[in-house]
């Protein structure tokens, strides 16, 4: 970025009257671009981006768990409204939070631009002549040669263009120059950060999230309407999806058996055929945790997993009105999980809702779990009947009741009934129904992403990489050779350096600079370094 | 042997490697308490090759040591310093084979909790140091390498502490070796160039005062400040790359694992910072008006970004990163 040394020192010095007269606009916009592309406002740029980072990491995010940021809200009612008018649940898609990534990126260009010019203008320029004394450079060498000055000065640059130094030589002196490559790697570094960005919201714009919850032995298709979730990209087509279909066979689970972390997840296994169209052969694949399904530029990924029992609901009459797996949510790390199960096929309707434990214990904090595998596993479901509400047209949700039109049912004794099921077991409500768990399935959900820009991403973000190593590790230096004839018939021969890079000290070219004078002279005579 | 068995030599060993930390420690700051000043030169270049142990700085030739009072002084210090060196060489073994039983006892890579975190970056730590005095003179930096590192062993073992387990699902990938090796030589190296910014602001302000009327300190027996600066500038623009490499290492296993490769998590969000902050600082010294101490001030901000990711996000804010094993 450009070194702006520039301030307003000079105006300082004047005295107040008379006033320097108002910019003309181009020249407001040309001061206010200077401005912009200084590497003091890159700085103060960078510097703002990095606090502005930092709300999103203290305050839940929408985009990154919504359910937190709801609850956040509805603990703290005051300050939500204020959050939400400076964006503080989404700071990262946030105004002011893109305002100030795009500034830098503009500032970025601005500095990045000319930067550019000057180094092809450089790169195509011969080394700078020798200054006239090189005694006043940082690093200097003489010697004497018996060969003639054309003969010294022919044999340094052979030297210095094997060491891939630009070499030119002028009126009885050689200039050279070596590590252009620095900057080329600083403006590669700093392009392929605008690369990134650009393939960034590449991947926001073309690119789509889903999520879908399958229970075993269920299967998806990659539509929109087969999805609990969907998040398509502004310029996503939702028409063209690739025509792929997964089907679940199989969840495995390990936990941990033992120890500290006794129940802690240790592998997910789901195994899963799918179709990449229609007419393509059915094909078998394992997804497990950094291992995804690719089909077709898509991912899809494991996100979470729990239960899915199986329940028969049946009439008076004992024909069957409800049957299948419902899947209930883990809401602790020993899947303690809850559902609700909606019978519309009696009159009146009658809904269950309550809990799925893995491994039930009931004691004194209420029913739980103690283990997330199934060692002993029970469902236990409150009863109601009525009216549940889903012929209203008003969209549901599926894990919880509207118990609005509903009455709960109480049991022989009067009190609210809990109906206690283990698997193969059947329990007869007092309104005449049966309800039998039949078994036990798992349910995974899956993440399904397509990012075409994640190609783009990892593309400029290793280029930037090279570009910076390049920037930081390569060494740019002058070397300048001058051979005169001497009064004994000697060549008198003078090799000086000066190192361009920051920080840099100059050590390694006083070496350079040394050897290169002992190979093209015969007797060193002094130094200064 | 058994995992237990192995797990239990493991934190043995730590606890070995502790304590002889220590005593390097405290031959360290005998050194630099008791020694005489180092050559005050501003132009004495830091490129003395000073093998491990070998003569340091003071005694390039043309020196003149004042007194023999002081020659004797001078070698009874330089002697504990070696002794120092020794030390540091031991005690890095007994670590490395801490952490190596550590590996050994879960049957993975050593780094699956903030225990095995902070063992494994505190060797990074002690480790850049031995690679770095193979090649200089940075023998003075030896109390304020060991103090952070005996710190954070202390904070493993006292508070982090978590049984040697299996890892959760996540974190089964070969990303694990590739992401956290880079994040972990990163931070060693970052941890040496903070101390050197430290020791940069101290001995600036020391400078500021005229040398006639400066008292004598322990901070005599350091290089002057503009070879601090440049030392700690080389630290930082070494472990720069190697930060945006892990962060980048990063971003591939989280689209693997999680399907994006960028989310925000805090994790992330703290990492993108550090990085920030250090990109302020490696520009900040190519801006007139920011070179030197703020330049420093800024090095210091961004090892306290990456400190707060690693203490303050691991344990406090919750995330995908979550799995510190403290609880």
């Amino acid at each position: 970025m450009v070194d702006q040394t520039l301030t307003s020192a000079p105006a300082r010095d004047q005295p107040p009257e008379p006033r320097p007269p108002a910019l003309k606009p181009l020249e407001l916009a040309r001061w206010a671009w200077r401005q912009l592309t200084s590497m003091r406002t890159a700085l103060v740029l960078l510097f703002l981006l990095a606090l502005a980072a930092v709300p999103g990491s203290l305050v839940p995010q929408r985009s990154i768990d919504a359910a937190r940021a709801a609850q956040f809200a509805a603990e703290h009612p005051h300050l939500a409204p204020w959050y939400d008018r400076f964006s503080l649940f989404s700071v990262y898609s946030s105004p002011w939070f893109a305002a100030t990534y795009l500034l830098l990126f503009v500032s970025l260009v601005g500095c990045v631009l000319p930067r550019s010019r000057a180094h092809l203008r450089a790169s195509l320029a011969r080394p700078p002549r020798a200054p006239r004394n090189l005694g006043r450079l940082p690093v200097h060498e003489e010697t004497t040669s018996t060969r003639t000055p054309d003969e010294v000065l022919a044999e340094a640059r052979t030297l210095l263009r094997a060491k891939r130094f630009r070499v030119d030589v002028v009126d009885g002196a050689l200039s050279a120059e070596k590590g252009y490559l620095r900057e080329t790697g600083n403006l590669v570094f700093h392009l392929a950060l605008l690369l990134l960005l650009l393939s960034v919201a590449l991947g926001h714009l073309l690119g789509y999230k889903a999520n879908v919850l399958l229970i075993e032995g269920e299967a998806f298709s990659n539509t929109v309407t087969a999805y609990d979730t969907w998040t398509p990209g502004a310029l996503a087509d939702e028409s063209s999806l690739a025509p792929f279909t997964v089907s679940l066979d199989d969840l495995k689970v390990r936990y941990q058996t033992s120890g500290q972390q006794r129940g802690a997840p240790r592998d997910f296994e789901a195994s899963v055929r799918y179709t990449s169209s229609p007419d393509a052969p059915e094909k078998s694949y394992v997804v497990r945790v950094n291992h995804p399904l690719k089909v077709d530029g898509v991912k899809v990924f494991l996100l979470g997993n729990g239960y899915a029992p199986v329940f028969t609901v049946r009439d008076r009459d004992g024909r069957v009105v409800s049957r299948g797996a419902v899947p209930f949510l883990p809401r602790d790390g020993n899947d303690t999980s809850v559902g609700v199960i909606k019978v519309t096929g009696t009159t009146p309707q009658i809904g269950f809702d309550g809990f799925f434990l893995p491994t039930a214990v009931i004691d004194r904090a209420g029913p739980h779990s103690i283990y997330p595998g199934l060692k002993l596993p029970r469902a236990l479901l409150s009863v109601y009947t009525g009216d549940l509400g889903v012929d209203s047209g008003t969209p549901q949700s599926v894990y919880s009741l509207d118990k609005k039109g509903l009455t709960q049912v109480l049991g022989e004794d009067g009190r609210k009934l809990v109906v206690g099921l283990a698997p193969h077991t059947s329990v007869t409500l007092p309104t005449g129904e049966t309800i039998t768990m039949d078994g036990v399935r798992r349910w995974t959900s899956l993440s399904i992403a397509r990012d075409p820009g994640a190609g783009p991403a990892l593309g400029s973000a290793l280029l930037a990489l090279a570009g910076l190593m390049m920037s930081l590790f390569v060494r740019r230096r002058r070397v300048w050779v001058r051979a005169a004839a001497g009064d004994d018939g000697r060549t008198l021969v003078e090799v000086a350096g000066l190192a361009r890079t920051e920080a840099e000290g100059g050590e390694g070219l006083t070496d350079e600079v040394r050897e290169l004078a002992e190979q093209i002279g015969t007797m060193r005579i002094g130094t200064t370094s | 042997m058994t995992s237990e068995a192995l797990a239990h030599l493991s934190n043995n060993l730590l606890y070995s490697a502790m304590a002889v930390y220590a005593v390097a420690m405290y031959c360290y700051a005998a050194e630099l308490a008791f020694g005489t000043p180092r050559r005050r030169s501003a132009e004495l270049p830091d490129r003395e090759l000073v093998a491990v142990g070998a003569s340091p700085a003071y005694d390039v030739p043309g020196s003149t040591v004042a007194t023999d009072e002081d020659a004797t002084r001078q070698s009874k210090a330089s002697r504990l310093g070696r002794v120092a060196v020794s030390l540091t060489v031991l005690a890095f073994a007994l670590h490395a084979s801490s952490v190596l039983t550590r590996g050994l006892s879960a049957g993975r890579p050593p780094w699956g909790n903030m225990f095995e975190f902070s063992t494994t970056g505190a060797l990074a730590v002690t480790g850049v140091f031995l690679v770095l005095l193979t090649r200089k003179d940075v023998r003075y930096l030896g109390v304020f390498v060991i103090l952070p590192v005996l710190l954070t062993l202390g904070l493993a073992v006292a508070v982090l502490y978590t049984e040697s387990a299996q890892l959760v699902p996540a974190l089964k990938s070969v990303w694990l070796l590739i992401h956290v090796t880079a994040a972990i030589i990163a931070s060693g190296i970052f941890t040496i160039g903070f101390c050197q910014s430290v020791c940069y602001l101290v001995q600036e302000r020391r400078e500021r005062v005229p040398a006639a009327e400066r008292g004598p300190s322990f901070m005599d027996r350091l290089p002057p400040a503009a070879v601090l600066d440049r030392s700690a500038y080389k630290m930082h623009a070494f472990a720069y790359p190697i930060w945006t490499f892990a962060v980048i290492a990063g971003a591939i296993w989280a689209e693997n694992a999680w399907g994006r490769y960028w989310g925000w998590d805090p994790k992330e969000t703290w990492a993108f910072i550090t990085w920030l902050v250090y990109t302020c600082y490696l520009h900040a010294r190519a801006t007139a008006g920011w070179k030197g101490r703020r330049a420093a001030y800024l090095a210091g901000l961004g090892y306290a970004t990456f400190l707060f990711n690693y203490l303050v996000v691991n344990i406090w804010l919750v995330g995908f990163h979550s799995y510190a094993g403290v609880g």
